[in-house]
């Protein structure tokens, strides 16, 4: 279907160009599912929109062979790209919530795709059939509604609907459970299964190898503008020979990556828990009006320990957050910090005891002040006289950043700056609110991995907030299941994820694709 | 309810507007019936009028209310100037100046909707920004003067002034809509540049549609949240414009009467315009909000 | 073969060289208003034997119906033009920026009332806002500044509300509340200089305003009074002359126009960079 030779595709600049395809070699079957695996710039998007012909504004594509549909897409015109637009190949992005018109119904931007290619019939009949097709209940209310009246879930699957809408036989994916909680996900998964299971070809674009594990036949994987490995699916996660590709499959973390290192071989120490308690909350309730956002939550940790929160957006994990760092005054329930009462008391008085509870966020660059230097940013959490460089060091930073502004900076970079911040207190609990969810997975792995040495040598204790199961699992000693703003389950981490009790911890489990449990 | 209560504090800032011209007026310098007054004639018969008309025999309260209470019946006070009701005066020049603003703004609106469409590729783009820039920073009494000298002294195609026919109208609705297209250029154009960078554009073109349908059916109506909440800024920007205009053109209409009033202190005729341009601001501001409901679903939560 | 999707890229010249015209227009024009003896001569010099004539190598803009030099006019003129819309901007800038950061920071409902009572005061045209001022107080450049400053103060005062808003609720202002500092310290390291940021940039743009409005109420008789320049009263007196000798009335009022578009150039070039440091 397509058979393509030696791809480039460049955007020239003015001072310097960006090549973000690099001569790569792509041939996609009728009825197969191919991935293609990378991580953030390594030009997986922009081959996927080359296929379609939207590499981007200025992109100059070059190819020895680029053939789409059995013809020659190198002479193709505006009008041969739209048909084979939504005709040939229908495009599926993430995030429905921006990638379907905000401004107009469901049913219109469906009905869309409808018109463009000629459908004929009653649209409106079809739409519902579509809607129906990608298991989205009430379809005739549904295709009435706006994007932001439809939960993550559904959305994606009206977007799904209006890339298939014209019957293409190819279905291009481009990361399209990202945005998504991980039960959604695993619904859109299956979803796209269903598809292929009906004859339809994918590709499948994403940085999460275990979702492809779940779905592909091939995996091509890129970096840098080139593919550096590919081959059938289980061979090639089982036994990567390239090593990126090693790289890669290790960084994952899981149940099975516990104690070891995710960027290089090795293993973490992971001390003896002490059993004082640094934080405790009891009966940590938080109500807006009516709406009870945590209900009666219990929270403990020890020090040293590593207590992981896990739970779906709009579990109220990030209140719970709050909370604890007393930023938002509870409705009920007292939180105990180092022995001494921490909720109720007056600001003035926690300001002394602020500096021992630290906090990292899921985005560093908007928790530093747009106007100062990476020098200025650490030195405002040390005490007096304290030397910027040592810190910088301990989390792997050069000194040659010191008068950067973060903005300069790369994604993993900016996030050991505000772990650098976090531990110039010397802090003896930290906050992390999904620290590593916006990084790549070999970044991700690099900053896990500061974490734990930072609890084996300080013994600073950490609440790890994540949605990611696999993360928790690696890094956690006891985990704390949220739903609904309670606790549902709790208890040592290999007990919860191996053992679960609760329905919803169950639910949660099986809908994580992993790495070994999708290849067999 | 979100609809009530945009109303609502539509009602409150016409009121903090009404309040804030009445305190101007008795913050003047010197006693209220002097600045009424002003330098029309002053006599003691014409003061004890004043003092009767305004209540000025009343406590501050009860004159503030009272002024507020007339106000909203549309009751706007004597021109002592004029010796007339304020509202006979404003209603009789009320049309010439509304045809005018509703020209103008016709052709403004209609000329930025064609220039922000039409000039997407990158040449027209610069020449039409530039010619934006321009309009939008060259004084309106220029323009008009500019056009006055060209068309009407050297080549004697539109009368220099008064208003008789449509050709009068002709060089002052250009005169005022040309900054406005100017304005609204630019902002329409910005929108639609920011929606054609949205991910939905991408989902749009992926499903074969035509350039020309993504601007016209996805990137516009994105593009005209913005514009239609200058609605407001385009009555206030065409009531204030026809001051100096038909002051270019010898016009009549509320711009001559205020310039009058202005000048011989007429404060009853001044109050008057203001309020009432602040009333037509807050209606159309209103309208605006209302009408950005209507165009983005999103706003119509919470 | 290659192959050029989407819309073809077009060799631009560097976005810099209208910024350092404009630049330079401005650093002219600054000179001009410090030191109009080394530009022109004397601008109330009347020349009975010349009158009304076209702009020759004599007389660059002619000269107008008294015989005055018209450039030397503009010249002197641009002094009192920019001395009142830079006065007004000032008043505009510190109250607004004042009253604004007050709402951004106050209760609730002290918030609630200054953002109706700028709203309020912006549904004010700024002509007939100034025009009810001049009616009270009286003609005269000092009324032109009190009346534009206070019809442009609730631009400023909105944009530094809502920036007060952004910068109270950011990831930064919290973090430093983790090292245990202050609440006037706060305010004062990390919400005033990140609020107060943009500010002189729209001020430059909002100059440009300022002497729009200036002229335009000068142009209808209310600001400086004859003989003295001044662009918008020059534009009006010239007027009665326009089928005869159109120099004397557009001459100076391009020469206005040209200085707002290189405050718009400048003002937006230093946004675009402020937008890209903060953004």
């Amino acid at each position: 279907m397509i058979a393509i030779r030696d791809l480039h595709v460049t955007f020239p600049h003015r001072r310097h160009t960006v090549e973000a395809v690099r001569g790569i070699d792509l041939d996609i079957e009728p009825g197969e599912c191919v991935a293609i695996v990378g991580e953030s710039g390594s030009g997986k998007s922009v081959t996927a929109r080359t296929l379609v012909g939207l590499a981007g504004p200025g992109a100059v594509v070059r190819s020895a062979k680029f053939e789409v549909d059995g013809r020659d897409a190198r002479a193709f015109g505006p009008e041969e790209w739209r048909r084979v637009r939504g005709g040939f190949a229908g495009l599926v992005l993430q995030d429905a919530l921006v990638s379907l018109d905000p401004l107009r119904t469901v049913g219109a931007e469906i009905g869309e795709v409808l018109r463009v290619h000629g459908h004929r019939g009653d649209r409106d009949l079809r739409v519902r059939d579509l809607l129906a097709t990608v298991h989205v209940p009430e379809p005739e209310r549904r295709a009435r509604q706006h994007p932001h009246q439809l939960s993550g879930g559904l959305r994606q699957r009206a977007l799904i609907a209006s890339a298939i809408a014209a019957g293409p036989p190819l279905l291009i994916a481009d990361e399209p459970t990202t945005a998504l909680d991980v039960t959604v996900q695993a619904q859109i998964l299956a979803l796209l299964g269903e598809r292929r299971a009906a004859g339809e070809t994918l590709l499948l674009i994403s940085h999460d190898l275990a979702v492809v594990a779940r779905l592909a036949d091939r995996v091509l994987v890129m970096r840098d503008g080139r593919i550096v490995e590919s081959g059938g699916t289980a061979s090639l996660l089982s036994a990567p020979s390239h090593p990126y590709t090693q790289e890669l499959v290790r960084a994952v973390p899981s149940a099975a990556t516990r104690g070891r290192r995710l960027s290089e071989a090795g293993v973490v120490a992971a001390p003896e828990p002490s059993g004082d308690v640094v934080l405790e909350a009891r009966g940590l309730t938080k109500r807006y009006g009516r709406h009870t956002v945590v209900d009666d939550v219990d929270v403990r940790v020890g020090r040293g320990e590593i207590v992981g929160l896990v739970g779906e957006s709009g579990s109220g994990k990030t209140t719970v957050a709050q909370l604890l760092f007393g930023l938002v005054a509870p409705t009920a329930g007292t939180v105990t910090f180092e022995g001494e009462a921490w909720t109720g008391q007056p600001e003035r008085r926690r300001r002394a005891r602020r500096r021992h509870l630290q906090l990292i966020s899921q985005d560093p660059l908007s928790s530093f002040d747009p106007r100062w230097t990476v020098r200025k940013i650490v030195a405002e959490a040390l005490p007096r006289g304290g030397a910027v460089e040592p810190l910088l060091e301990r989390v792997g930073l050069g000194a040659e950043l010191l008068d950067r502004n973060p903005r300069q900076l790369s994604g993993g970079q900016r996030q050991r700056v505000a772990i650098a911040r976090a531990l110039a207190p010397r802090p003896s609990l930290i906050i992390c609110d999904e620290p590593v969810s916006a990084l790549d997975v070999s970044v991700q792995a690099q900053v896990l991995d500061l974490l734990a040495d930072i609890r084996a040598t300080d013994g600073t204790a950490m609440l790890f907030i994540s949605h990611d199961l696999g993360v928790v699992h690696h890094l956690a000693d006891r985990v704390l299941v949220m739903h609904d703003g309670a606790v549902v389950e709790s208890g040592p981490v290999d007990d919860v994820f191996h053992h679960p009790r609760h329905d919803y911890t169950r639910e949660l489990l099986a809908a994580v694709p992993t790495l070994e449990g999708e290849i067999r | 309810m979100i609809v009530l209560r945009r109303i609502g504090t539509g009602l409150v800032v016409l009121w903090v507007a009404a309040t804030a011209a009445y305190l101007a007026l008795l913050a003047a310098p010197g006693s209220t019936v002097d600045s009424i007054i002003g330098d029309g004639a002053d006599t003691p018969l014409i003061r004890s009028q004043i003092v009767q008309e305004w209540h000025l025999d009343r406590p501050a309260v009860v004159q503030y209310v009272d002024y507020l209470w007339r106000a909203a019946h549309g009751d706007l006070g004597r021109s002592y100037l004029l010796q007339r009701p304020v509202r006979d005066v404003l209603g009789a020049q009320l049309w010439p100046t509304l045809k005018l603003a509703l020209v103008a703004a016709v052709l403004g609106i209609a000329l930025a909707l064609v220039l922000a469409v039409t000039t997407r590729r990158p040449w027209s783009r610069r020449v039409s920004s530039t010619a934006e820039l321009v309009l939008v920073s060259t004084p309106p009494f220029l323009i008009g003067l500019v056009l006055l000298s060209v068309f009407s002294f050297q080549l004697g195609l539109f009368p220099v002034s008064g208003d008789r026919g449509a050709a009068a109208l002709v060089l002052p609705a250009v005169t005022l809509a040309l900054p406005i297209a100017g304005v609204l250029t630019q902002v329409l154009r910005d929108g639609i540049d920011r929606a054609l960078d949205e991910p939905f554009v991408i989902t749009a073109r992926a499903r074969g549609l035509r350039e020309r349908a993504v601007l016209a059916r996805h990137a516009l109506r994105h593009a005209l949240l913005p514009a239609v909440s200058l609605l407001g800024w385009l009555g206030g920007t065409l009531l204030g414009g026809v001051v100096i205009i038909e002051t270019v053109f010898g016009r009549p209409g509320l711009g001559q009467v205020t310039l009058q009033a202005v000048t011989s202190e007429d404060m009853p005729v001044v109050l008057a315009v203001v309020v009432f341009s602040a009333f037509a601001y807050v209606v159309l501001n209103t309208a605006a909000d209302l009408a950005c409901l209507v165009i983005d679903p999103r706003l119509r939560r919470s | 073969m290659t192959l050029v999707l989407d819309r073809p890229l077009v060799l631009r010249p560097p976005r810099y060289a209208g910024f350092l015209v404009a630049a330079g227009f401005l650093v002219l024009m600054l000179a001009v208003v410090l030191v109009p003896g080394l530009f022109a001569g004397d601008p109330l010099a009347a020349d009975p034997m010349h009158v009304l004539e076209a702009p020759s190598t004599a007389h660059w803009f002619g000269t107008d119906q008294l015989g005055r030099d018209v450039f030397d006019r503009v010249v002197h003129g641009a002094r009192h033009s920019l001395a009142i819309a830079t006065a007004a901007t000032l008043l505009a800038v510190v109250a607004g920026v004042l009253l604004g950061m007050l709402a951004g920071l106050a209760h609730k409902y002290a918030d609630e009332a200054l953002a109706r009572s700028f709203d309020a005061l912006s549904a004010f045209p700024l002509i007939l806002l100034a025009l009810l001022f001049i009616a009270i107080a009286g003609p005269g450049a000092l009324s032109l500044v009190v009346a534009i400053g206070i019809a442009t103060l609730p631009h400023y005062a909105r944009v530094v509300r809502a920036q007060t808003f952004v910068v109270r609720q950011a990831g930064y202002v919290t973090q430093a509340v983790a090292f245990g500092r202050s609440r006037l310290r706060l305010v004062l390291r990390h919400v005033l200089p990140n609020v107060l940021g943009p500010v002189p940039v729209i001020a430059v743009i909002g100059l440009g305003e300022a002497i729009l409005a200036a002229a335009g109420l000068s142009f209808l008789g209310m600001g400086t009074q004859p003989p003295s320049p001044e662009w918008g009263a020059m534009l009006s007196e010239g007027r009665n002359y326009l089928s005869v000798a159109p120099w004397v009335s557009v001459l100076p009022g391009v020469v206005a126009t040209l200085t707002v578009i290189a405050l718009t150039v400048v003002g937006r070039h230093l946004q675009r960079r402020v937008e890209g440091r903060l953004g």
